[in-house]
């Protein structure tokens, strides 16, 4: 038996999920808990410079490894500087564990300094949340959040720790075992039998990739089963490079912001077999009129989110992983010459256009720059905006875990402290974070933390000076009215990283910008590249809003 | 980004649906279940909630109207970590009639 604080347990706890990084900002309430990690050998925490962009770095650590990951904040305004970035977590299926801090028990319920209920806030952005009571009840808690985190569809899970708790001391003996993920469902054999069949009698079939075949770490096996069921292969925004862009049954990203042969395939297709995704409105416009010819088999570990906006023919509650290994030996090898043919002829009479793809100085030619100067062990983050889109668009990506954005949720401020996540879990790589300047003013106080760790993050910074999804839509949908979406003074990004202490180089003074850009992104550590882009250029093709996905503007 | 042109929701039944949930029994358990039915804009007309057996479990009931996204709905409060079981019954099920008399 060992005397250990509930501080100290969470610690050892922590130790024994694996845990080795974490990212957070101490305060009042979490201070025995940062008492505690000092003494950890195995533990190494990164210090945010905002609760905020803690809660993104924990994501990016996870979103690169698959695994959970954990940020630490205070109680009060910490805990509420969480809340974007669990929000973001829960609608993206990422799985974290977030652990606050609390006022004692005694004074919960009193309006104490820095008390708020985070754990009521948190409730409709977790999984599932605690709030722990006593020391004893951490050697179950702290488990359970590791592994309702990590099973079935992953997720974010708070564990709210009151400060008497984290003092009170008990004693304990053997440590609980590390959480394993909880069994997957049972497979329906009888369902996948069904799906084979219709795959296997279907004429125009597309395979339509989620998110899902990431987390689930099943890309080969849906590349395997395209190529032997000869399948066209779209894939939402969260799917990028479950399927190498440029692979032949690759048909791109769906969507608001597809090409137009992808949606244009998807409205001839007769079977779409939707895998690990969730039919989002920006991936399918107007649900009633997405593929109108198509019978639909979806698979998913949610079994919430099978029928939830389109009724599947054939469900499959199930881990993506076990279904497609079920599908592959019913699925027929298949050439499907006249589809695949009828595929490609769309495709080259609507193709994705990228103009001025060759001029680094436009927006396209920037993000074909800065792929042509890396290879494909880059990880690539974005914030959310136009340059998030033209970077879904023109990327190529070509693995799993590629590809970190904010999808569900769309967060501002998202790109950089994500990118940091990725770095601190994968330092080996280069870490690219493409921002906008209004995403990027959102979170920019990391480039501090940015600074300290020396990671090798290089910043891309497209600058418009603007909102530029929304001077877009002003545009475009609301008369030209622009109001509130340009900024009227511009600040001096290059001097904002220098003063942080982060290199940086402005591509628009640079007489050979392609290759200053491959040196800056070849040389170790951090880096701000600054380049200023056309405001008047937009995100196309454009499904406009309430619009089925066949209604497509520019492009 | 865009603001999102939905249909309109479907107008809920008069029919009455009973549904009868086992729970964890701890101070969380009925905020994660309300909070599911209110962010999902799905009216519950009467709930009972009391503890069971030796107090590690409770029994919740709920009374809501019949509705297209019924099944969805259950479907959610499936998934809440602490909802060990979901049965559903029918208007004739009599928990909530037998309770009238407290309501006059």
């Amino acid at each position: 038996m060992t005397q250990l604080t509930g501080a100290q347990l969470i610690v050892r706890l922590l130790e024994r999920q694996g845990v080795r990084t974490i990212a957070g900002i101490p305060g009042g309430a979490i201070l025995p808990f940062y008492d505690a990690l000092s003494a950890s050998t195995q533990i190494r925490h990164v210090l945010a410079r905002h609760e905020q962009g803690a809660g993104f770095m924990a994501q990016g650590m996870a979103r690169v490894s698959g695994v959970p990951q954990v940020c630490i904040a205070s109680s009060g305004p910490g805990a509420t500087n969480l809340v974007t970035a669990i929000a973001d977590a829960c609608l993206d299926s990422i799985p974290m564990v977030i652990i606050t801090g609390q006022v004692p028990q005694s004074m919960i319920g009193t309006d104490a300094f820095q008390e708020v209920d985070i754990y009521g806030i948190t409730v409709p952005i977790t999984k599932h949340n605690f709030l722990v009571r006593s020391a004893q009840e951490l050697l179950d808690v702290v488990p359970d959040a590791f592994r309702i985190a990590m099973s079935g569809r992953p997720g974010p899970v708070l564990i709210d720790v009151p400060k008497d708790v984290q003092n009170q001391l008990i004693e304990v003996g053997e440590l609980p075992p590390p959480a394993v993920p909880d069994m997957p469902p049972q497979l329906d054999m009888v369902a996948i039998d069904a799906a084979a069949q219709m795959i296997n009698a279907a004429e125009r079939p597309v395979l339509y990739l989620g998110g899902g075949v990431v987390h689930s770490g099943a890309s080969a096996l849906a590349v395997q089963l395209a190529e032997q069921g000869g399948l066209p292969t779209t894939m939402t925004l969260m799917a990028l490079g479950a399927m190498p862009i440029d692979h032949p049954l690759s048909v791109g990203m769906l969507g608001m912001h597809g090409a137009r042969y992808t949606n244009f395939v998807l409205e001839e297709a007769d079977l779409l077999i939707c895998v690990g995704a969730r039919f989002d409105d920006r991936a399918i416009g107007r649900a009633a009129q997405f593929c109108p010819n198509a019978k639909i088999v979806h698979i998913d570990v949610d079994r919430s989110e099978l029928h939830k906006i389109k009724n599947a023919h054939v469900a499959i509650h199930s881990d993506v992983t076990a279904a497609l290994e079920a599908l592959l030996p019913r699925v027929k090898p298949a050439l499907r010459t006249d589809w695949l043919a009828h595929v490609a002829d769309l495709k080259q009479r609507f193709p994705m256009q990228f103009p001025g793809s060759d001029d680094p100085r436009s927006h396209y030619g920037l993000i074909k720059a800065v792929a042509d100067a890396l290879d494909d062990e880059a990880v690539v983050a974005t914030d959310v905006g136009q340059h998030q889109m033209w970077v879904a668009q023109a990327y190529p990506f070509r693995r799993p875990r590629q590809w970190l954005t904010s999808g569900g949720l769309g967060t501002m401020g998202f790109g950089l402290p994500t990118a940091i996540g990725a770095a601190l879990a994968e330092p080996e790589r280069t870490v690219v974070c493409f921002s906008g300047d209004g995403s990027f003013k959102m979170n920019i106080q990391e480039l501090a933390t940015l600074a300290e760790e020396g990671l090798n993050v290089k910043v891309v910074l497209m600058n418009n000076n603007a909102l530029g999804l929304v001077y877009q839509q002003q545009t475009l949908f609301y008369g030209k009215r622009l109001f509130a979406s340009k900024y009227r003074t511009e600040p001096d990004f290059v001097k904002i990283a220098e003063g942080f202490g982060v290199p940086a180089i402005d591509l628009d003074k640079a007489d050979d910008p392609r290759a200053a850009l491959a040196e800056a992104l070849n040389a170790p550590g951090p880096c701000l590249i600054h380049a200023t882009i056309d405001r008047e250029q937009f995100v196309y093709p454009m499904v406009p809003p309430g619009a089925a996905n066949t209604e497509m503007i520019g492009g | 980004m865009i603001e999102q042109v939905a249909d309109p929701l479907p107008q809920a039944s008069c029919a009455k649906v009973i549904l009868e949930l086992d729970v964890n029994n701890h101070a969380g358990v009925m905020s994660h279940i309300c909070n599911l039915f209110a962010r999902r804009a799905f009216n519950v007309e009467g709930i009972l909630c009391m503890p069971v057996s030796d107090g590690k479990r409770s029994r919740i009931w709920l009374l809501v109207f019949d509705d297209q996204r019924l099944e969805q709905m259950i479907r959610q409060v499936e998934k809440l970590e602490d909802v060990l079981a979901v049965r559903r019954h029918g208007a004739e099920h009599e928990v909530f009639e037998r309770l009238e008399d407290f309501f006059h």
